[in-house]
């Protein structure tokens, strides 16, 4: 019966939810900072994960090495657009901002091929491939693996933004610019900050997810949009909100594919989306503040 | 302390002030009248940094501000309780003033930060009912507490309150003036913003008034509130005296 089934989608559903909650996080972060939709999201994915296939594969690297080193290399690349196109932009219009995001989406999918060629790489899980049976459903351990990271990076996040000075600045940045800039707080250093921690999310996304998916220099295109996806089902700039829509619009895509088809996956996400904004463009925890144009 | 040397300022290629000079002395209070559009509050905001001056200088303690960024100007002592407080309103009443030490947590200045908290909550002791409050939720005076506790967490030498009577019931805004006379006898500077004209020149010892991006008078407080073109345009004296 496919009804016995249904941990297994779940427990699939929750892992790629996780991957997409970190995308959606770091689209939240960018924007609540800048007011931008950074459409280059899913290339820090995509370069956390051929990063890391790089180091460990053809230098051998080992993995607890290669994964800050990974992450590191991604967020000098998220400091590199922000400090670059972003900042030195002469208009500060926010399309203008959005598509120089696009811009660097292209140039870093299209640069990629150069040195890592067009065909998809994988690793090897970061601990054996031996399931562990739990419910009827096969967990695999790089499903522990993910669930865990992403549980961790979660809990960092809530210390940091709760806790921390800056993290109250960004915080602080996020709710008010003005004020922020008469508190004395530096904003240009702090959406320099959410671009670095943007990139850290993205990347450590896709280091964590190349060893189930493969990932090749077109693989950001899609997760950066079904992160997209889970940050406005979740209500756009809500961290929790993020969390919680990219979890279900994982969730969801599992259950569509397991109980409809697979081959319907990645239309789910969309389907999603625009009913999402369609009916309540605010998303799960949005304030509803809509503009109406 | 702080010289204003006849600067200009433009909003896109509008000019919002031509030719202001201004002078605000150690321990003095300053009142800034005039209408809506005036120019007040963008002569606050130039001195904060937030908008570029094109011409003229801004001097404090003989320091050039010009081209200052907000913070560094916030760190060399000014700090500016802006038009519509700007708080943090997702943010508890307490993060709200740890964000106005900002620039003091890399000073490692714990202890004083720690004191000026008790200091704050003497000034306002509403706030520290209100400590873990979302400051959101806050009313409009206990906002504009906040927000004054907020830059005094920076220290600063000279304060820059713009409108801080606006929106609030009669009995709050005697609140707020009497903390401004307060805050003049612990030695800090302070010029002040207002539309409520008559409130302002009760605690300021001078005032200037500025009219279209103009300063147009300057004088003593006690001769402004007898000014004829003063208590027509700003303190809203009966029209039968003027016109009898």
């Amino acid at each position: 019966m496919i009804w016995q089934q249904l941990p297994q989608f779940i427990v699939s559903g929750v892992t790629s939810g996780s991957i997409y909650a970190l995308i959606a996080l770091g689209f939240c972060i960018i924007h609540n900072a800048t007011g931008i939709v950074n459409f280059a999201q899913g290339e820090f994915v995509m370069l956390g994960g051929l990063t890391i296939i790089s180091l460990n594969q053809s230098f051998h690297v080992p993995l607890i090495i290669a994964f800050p080193l990974t992450i590191f290399f991604v967020m000098g690349v998220g400091a590199l657009l922000e400090y670059g196109p972003i900042r030195h932009s002469k208009s500060k219009d926010i399309l203008i901002l959005v598509m120089i995001t696009i811009g660097a989406s292209i140039f870093i999918r299209g640069f990629s091929p150069m040195i890592w060629g067009k065909m998809a790489r994988t690793l090897p899980p970061f601990s054996g491939e031996s399931p562990i049976l739990i419910l009827n459903a096969a967990i695999m351990p790089q499903t522990l693996w993910i669930l865990g990271i992403s549980f961790l990076v979660l809990a960092c996040l809530h210390i940091f933004f709760l806790k921390t000075d800056t993290g109250k600045a960004m915080r602080a940045v996020a709710d008010n610019r003005l004020g922020a800039a008469l508190t004395g707080i530096n904003v240009d250093r702090i959406v320099l900050l959410s671009f670095v921690l943007a990139a850290a999310l993205g990347a450590t996304a896709g280091i964590i997810i190349t060893p189930i998916t493969a990932t090749s220099y077109d693989s950001g295109v899609m997760l950066g949009l079904k992160g997209f996806s889970g940050a406005v089902l979740g209500g756009y700039g809500n961290f929790i909100g993020a969390i919680l829509g990219g979890i279900l619009l994982g969730i969801l895509e599992s259950l569509g594919a397991g109980f409809i088809s697979s081959e319907y996956k990645d239309a789910i996400a969309f389907l999603v989306l625009l009913l999402v904004l369609f009916w309540k463009p605010s998303g799960l925890l949005g304030k509803g503040e809509i503009r109406k144009v | 302390m702080l010289r204003i040397k006849s600067i200009h300022t433009y909003y896109k290629k509008i000019r919002a002030l031509s030719n202001v000079s201004l002078s605000v002395r150690e321990n003095e209070v300053v009142a800034l009248i005039g209408a809506n559009g005036a120019g007040k509050s963008t002569l606050l905001n130039a001195i904060s940094g937030l908008i570029p001056v094109s011409r003229g200088d801004i001097f404090f303690k003989n320091k050039k501000l010009n081209g200052l960024k907000p913070e560094e100007i916030v760190n060399l002592g000014i700090s500016q309780v802006p038009e519509g407080r700007q708080i943090f309103q997702p943010m508890t009443v307490k993060e709200n003033l740890e964000l106005g030490a900002y620039v003091r947590f890399k000073k490692r200045e714990k202890k004083e930060i720690a004191e000026d908290f008790d200091r704050i909550y003497q000034l306002f002791p509403i706030l520290r009912e209100r400590e873990d409050q979302v400051s959101g939720t806050l009313s409009g005076g206990e906002q504009q507490m906040l927000a004054i506790g907020r830059a005094l967490m920076a220290r600063p030498r000279l304060l820059l309150l713009d409108e801080p009577s606006m929106g609030l019931a009669p009995k709050v805004v005697t609140t707020i003036l009497k903390t401004i006379e307060n805050l003049r006898r612990n030695g800090l500077t302070i010029l002040l913003v207002e539309q409520n004209a008559r409130a302002a020149l009760k605690v300021a010892d001078r005032g200037y008034v500025i009219e279209t991006g103009r300063i147009m008078l300057e004088g003593d407080s006690e001769d402004l509130l007898v000014d004829n073109d003063v208590r027509r345009s700003y303190l809203g004296k009966d029209y039968e005296k003027f016109y009898e």
